[in-house]
């Protein structure tokens, strides 16, 4: 692509993504917060009532992770990428943060 | 020793401040004359928290209370959080800075708890040194918490009220006295809630706790209370505050409401109940 | 009793109080110690859950008590913000066989933590709509764009957006294939944005300093249109800088 080109492409794409912009602006307003707002909370509580959940014990080899189809992956299928790549999820785990600060 | 000409809290009611009551705060707050934070929910970069914490502090007196700063802790202060604490203060300049009497950092780690240390020479000097740092950093004097306590250590050599009264005398902080706290630790190491609060040096006091309670057990089917800040202040506590305000005279009276946090109208009702207890006072 | 000894206990469900603690009667301390233990383990469980939303509906609330049982205990907080709480977490998940199955759980709890980061980042006013219409298509092309502290990229071989507004937002299932999200905050509620394919490469072009024409080059195919529909919907843009030195 020419330089001309690619320059009134990007003006054609930024003058579209502004008109639209504006006309969604008013439900961008009414966005939910999705629960983020109370994540992450330092109090100065105890714990209420019982005191066996700090004493209960897991057994991550047993039985206790057959539970895991009582979520919503149950729904999920993604058995592999398209590319045909049973890619796991430790293999680039480094590299697809990008730093906030730059 | 610290600036004393800086605005103190009302000796009125206060409540912990919760997102989830911002707008009826700032719609009517009667009968609340002011609010506390736990300062480590407001060290992020901005966002809401720092927006809310702005308009709040605009409105009413503010105290800071800490919940992350291990003054009880065996290691030195943590430094980098003791500068988050320095530029909360500078940025709110609240009414109060309070610590609790209890560690929650070992080494590197953070446990999020309020954990318990014994009452020795040893551990006396260690909180007064952390003290006189907290205080030199800051520049202000500071409210130190008394804890509620599930347990006694054995090496203990002194009362916890002869130990608070021993910092007050060595660096010159305040205390917060909590109310339900003295509740909760008489009844589960076998003392006087009443001769607790007799013994405790009330001069000192410059703000007081209020909250709800849980019950259980120990071993030995003993009533074991636990401070879960789940429900409404235990009468016995409200009789406790009666006892207390009857010597201190008048105090800022804090609504603490952590867990299973309730609808406003819920914890006004409180906050007017803490109102009634301070009307009681005599003048 | 050393607190040493007091930490080592606390969160090992399986070793004896330590010695020294007693129930103000003299006798040992018992269960009570167990009030310090489920303080801490319940404290930093709820923090985990309350933290990473999508994780607890994927796995289900019993199974991500237990999952979250087992982080806590592997990597307790490193600092007093409970606000940073969970960041070992997208790695711990990774390398964690019994839910190996569900390979894309890390990327997913590294799009929550970035939500989380967005909500408490420093504050910027994006540059005004009408700013940018007013731009010359030239003097845009030689500009350089500086980014909202809020905004954050995840690269993903998986449908993270989709996976994320199934369990959030009522979204449809999600389709294999890799998505590349933006988080960002317009105002004070952050949200994930689905990028278009190079998107992800023209933000970290952005980010470094690149002038737009450099940035959005490599994207023959990239829709342009889509990736400035992300970057004004979440606010991304705060400053345009027409000099020649970013």
């Amino acid at each position: 692509m020419s330089k001309t080109l690619k320059t009134a492409a990007v003006a054609g794409a930024l003058a579209a993504a502004l008109s639209a912009h504006v006309t969604t602006a008013s439900a961008q307003a009414q966005e939910k917060c999705f629960g983020v707002s109370l994540a992450g909370e330092n109090d100065c509580a105890a714990g209420p009532g019982t005191t066996c959940a700090g004493t209960s014990k897991v057994d991550y080899q047993g039985n206790a992770w057959t539970l895991v189809e009582s979520g919503t992956c149950a729904e999920i299928e993604l058995p592999a990428m398209a590319d045909g790549t049973a890619r796991m999820g430790s293999l680039e785990a480094l590299e697809r943060d990008l730093p906030m600060d730059s | 020793m610290f600036d004393q000409h800086r605005p103190a809290l009302p000796p009125r009611p206060g409540v912990g401040y919760k997102p989830q009551h911002f707008a009826a705060l700032m719609d009517d707050p009667a009968p609340v004359g002011w609010l506390e934070i736990h300062a480590e929910n407001y060290m992020g970069g901005g966002g809401r928290p720092l927006a809310q914490l702005r308009a709040l502090a605009e409105r009413f007196p503010v105290s800071i209370h800490g919940v992350g700063l291990s003054i009880g802790g065996e290691g030195p202060l943590d430094a980098a959080h003791l500068a988050r604490l320095k530029r909360l203060c500078d940025t709110v300049q609240p009414a109060s800075f309070s610590e609790h009497l209890a560690w929650s950092t070992h080494g590197a780690e953070f446990l999020n708890d309020l954990l318990p240390l014994p009452y020795t020479s040893t551990t006396l000097a260690r909180v007064a040194d952390h003290i006189d740092r907290v205080q030199e950093v800051l520049g202000r004097q500071m409210l130190l918490e008394n804890p509620s306590s599930y347990l006694a250590f054995a090496d203990s050599t002194w009362s916890e009220t002869d130990f608070l009264a021993e910092l007050v005398r060595r660096t010159g902080c305040g205390l917060l006295l909590d109310v339900n706290n003295v509740f909760v630790s008489a009844t589960n190491l076998g003392y006087s809630p009443q001769g607790y609060i007799d013994a405790f040096p009330l001069d000192a006091v410059g703000e007081m706790h209020l909250g709800g309670h849980d019950a259980d057990t120990d071993d030995h089917g003993a009533p074991l209370l636990i401070d879960s800040h789940g429900r409404e202040v235990a009468d016995p506590v409200w009789a406790l505050l009666d006892h207390t305000l009857a010597a201190s005279g008048p105090k800022p009276l804090l609504i603490e409401w952590d867990t299973d946090v309730p609808d406003w109208p819920v914890l006004r009702t409180e906050a007017l109940r803490a109102a009634e207890a301070l009307a009681r006072v005599p003048a | 009793m050393t607190v040493a000894h007091f930490r080592a206990a606390l969160l090992a469900p399986d070793m004896a109080p330590p010695p020294g603690l007693t129930d103000g009667a003299g006798r040992p301390a018992g269960r009570r110690f167990d009030v310090y233990r489920n303080n801490v383990a319940v404290g930093l469980a709820e923090a985990l859950e309350t933290g990473f939303p999508v994780l607890r509906k994927l796995l289900g609330p019993e199974t991500f008590r237990q999952f979250a049982g087992l982080a806590l205990r592997a990597h307790p907080p490193r600092s007093p913000l409970m606000m940073e709480y969970g960041q070992d977490l997208p790695d711990f998940l990774a390398g964690f066989a019994p839910l190996a199955h569900l390979p894309y759980l890390a990327d997913v709890a590294r799009l929550e933590l970035a939500l989380r980061r967005a909500y408490h980042a420093e504050d910027a006013t994006p540059v005004a709509p009408e700013t940018l219409a007013a731009l010359p298509p030239e003097r845009l092309m030689a500009a350089r764009l500086r980014l909202a502290p809020a905004v954050q990229v995840i690269r993903s071989p998986w449908p993270i957006h989709a996976i994320w507004a199934l369990n959030m937002a009522g979204g449809p299932k999600p389709v294999a294939g890799a998505q590349d999200v933006m988080i960002g905050r317009p105002d004070l509620d952050p949200a994930p944005w689905l990028l278009p394919p190079g998107g992800a490469d023209a933000i970290a072009a952005l980010r470094s300093g690149a002038r737009v024409e450099t940035a959005l080059q490599g994207g023959g195919e990239t829709d342009l249109a889509g990736l400035f529909t992300c970057l004004l919907a979440a606010g991304a843009i705060v400053h345009v800088s027409e000099e020649e030195c970013p």
